[in-house]
């Protein structure tokens, strides 16, 4: 089964086309164009501008990767939610034209399971913990009784939000997590900041105002230094507390801020230290991808859940834990 | 020394002390983080603990009792509670005893609560019962706090612990009964208890 799936839930529009072939997932084409504000952060109605003017060509661009005519794509999927209204209907509308075009069925994919999902399906892990790290999104996610649960998230911002947030008071243009860690490499006194951990919980608001204060005081580097081994060290915690909670022995990172080095290491040491297996995908799919929403998208229809026209409509605030894993 | 239990963050021993029968709680040093924030949160966590105990103590509740506190080594030294856990005999007691003892935690809780103390991980996995008393242990997620949302929050833990852990259906409400009768804001903290299950992580959200 060939699938074709759209996502926009924030600042990316992805187009992924995937095969799925003796239960293997095969990336046939995974395609992407991100929005960059001039200033600030996103603006969610000119995100939506930018996804429905670059969309067409996107599509066009994964169909010729992909070596495929639009009639060989067997399904379309979309992610439903979370995410930003005017983002997700863009998505949504193409996706439902695509398929009342073709024929074809359709599916909405929860945006956070399919990071989940993909990881799975192109890292060896069978069922882990994951750590899904965003602009938007923390969540530390498991699989349990049918559903995946939420074990732990942010109480406030996401991490990359407070990432940007602080880049932005320093003049970094968004997303500002890539520089904030070369600068945190150059940086090498901590400056204590608040740690903030609530049980499964994390907060980071109080650290990002903490920081922010500290501007002009104390130097650049040795800022974001502190910011990244705090923050990183608190997901480190609760995502440990997770996997001592439901007695798994796989972490899998996903999101975009995943791609940060520094994370990547400070769970790797985590996993060792209590004898379990890191897992984490490359960068094209930690990030918002099309080829997780076309991956899942096939996951869902082959368990009985293709969508009516009715039922695609966009869930701004869609929870991990109200759908109901049938492909598990 | 006999490591008995290893969390996510603390190892608990089996040792003794001067003589008598102890529990060794020690967090240990973790390398995903640098030293400086490592031995701050250790330092601080075990420094809290120990006095939310003492603390539990003077509000009436039974907790072990504190023989040492080892900063340096981020070690509490207490005295072993040689009891039965109340996960596992709860279920196989008889209902008179189970609302004896659910009457027991309501009146603990509203203690604690009443003297700002926020248990912070209230499941039957620790509470430990010996000698006709219930004892309350691992205060390790603890805080201090006088809101209604913090308590509510606690509460609401116990409630879900009952759920997926217990058969009986009563046994939150007797902990409820006893809990509002020996507390004055206690009815406030129920109902915020309810809406908390309402916004829950767990539950469909209500449109």
């Amino acid at each position: 089964m060939i699938c074709l799936g759209i996502e926009g839930t924030a600042h990316t529009i992805g187009v992924g086309i995937v095969e799925k072939k003796n239960d293997k997932c095969n990336v046939l084409a995974n395609v992407s164009k991100m929005y960059k504000p001039k200033e600030g952060g996103i603006h969610p109605r000119e995100a939506a501008n930018h996804h429905s003017k670059y969309l067409p060509d996107l599509i066009k661009n994964a169909l010729e990767k992909a070596k495929l005519e639009v009639k060989e794509i067997d399904l379309i999927s979309f992610s439903i939610g979370p995410g930003l209204g005017p983002c997700l209907r863009t998505a949504a509308t193409s996706a439902r034209a695509l398929a009342l075009l073709l024929k074809k069925p359709i599916v909405g994919v929860n945006h956070c399971i399919a990071h989940l999902e993909i990881g799975r399906a192109l890292t060896s892990c069978k069922d882990p913990v994951l750590l899904y790290v965003s602009g938007g999104n923390t969540q530390v996610i498991a699989y349990m009784e049918g559903r995946y649960r939420v074990f732990g998230e942010t109480l406030d911002i996401g991490i990359g939000n407070c990432l940007d947030k602080f880049g932005r008071e320093i003049g970094l243009p968004f997303p500002a997590g890539p520089e904030i860690e070369k600068l945190a490499k150059k940086g090498k006194k901590y400056v204590t900041l608040p740690y903030s951990v609530k049980g499964m919980d994390v907060a980071f608001s109080g650290i990002l105002t903490a920081c922010i204060n500290l501007i002009g005081k104390k130097k650049i580097e040795d800022l974001c230094y502190s910011l990244q081994e705090t923050c990183f060290s608190m997901l480190a915690e609760v995502t440990e507390r997770a996997m001592a909670h439901t007695e798994k022995e796989e972490v899998l990172l996903g999101g975009g801020v995943a791609c940060n080095k520094r994370l990547q290491n400070i769970i790797k040491i985590m996993a060792k230290e209590r004898g379990a297996k890191f897992y984490c995908p490359k960068k094209e799919f930690l990030v918002d991808n099309g080829a997780m929403i076309a991956w899942t998208g096939i996951l869902m229809y082959e368990s009985g859940m293709e969508m009516n026209m009715e039922e695609t409509k966009v869930r701004q605030n869609y929870r991990t834990d109200e759908v109901e894993v049938k492909w598990r | 020394m006999e490591m008995i239990k290893r969390g996510a963050e603390a190892e608990i021993y089996l040792a003794s002390w001067r003589g008598r029968k102890v529990v060794i709680k020690k967090r240990v040093r973790k390398k995903y983080r640098i030293e400086r924030i490592d031995r701050q949160i250790r330092e601080q966590r075990t420094k809290r603990e120990a006095l939310l105990i003492i603390s539990a103590r003077k509000a009436g509740v039974s907790v072990p009792i504190i023989y040492d506190v080892r900063l340096k080594r981020k070690e509490i030294v207490m005295q072993y509670v040689e009891g039965e856990r109340l996960k596992d005999v709860l279920d196989m007691k008889s209902k008179e005893w189970q609302k004896k003892i659910c009457h027991m935690i309501g009146r603990s809780v509203a203690n604690l609560h009443k003297n700002g103390i926020i248990h912070g991980d209230l499941t039957t996995s620790n509470m430990i019962y010996m000698d006709g008393k219930l004892y309350f242990i691992d205060f390790g997620l603890g805080s201090k706090s006088k809101e209604i949302e913090d308590m509510g929050v606690d509460l609401h833990l116990l409630m879900e612990a009952f759920k997926s852990a217990h058969k009986n259906e009563a046994l939150f409400k007797w902990v409820a009964e006893a809990y509002m009768k020996n507390f004055g804001n206690g009815k406030e903290v129920l109902k915020k208890v309810e809406e908390i299950a309402k916004r829950g992580r767990y539950m469909r959200r209500v449109e």
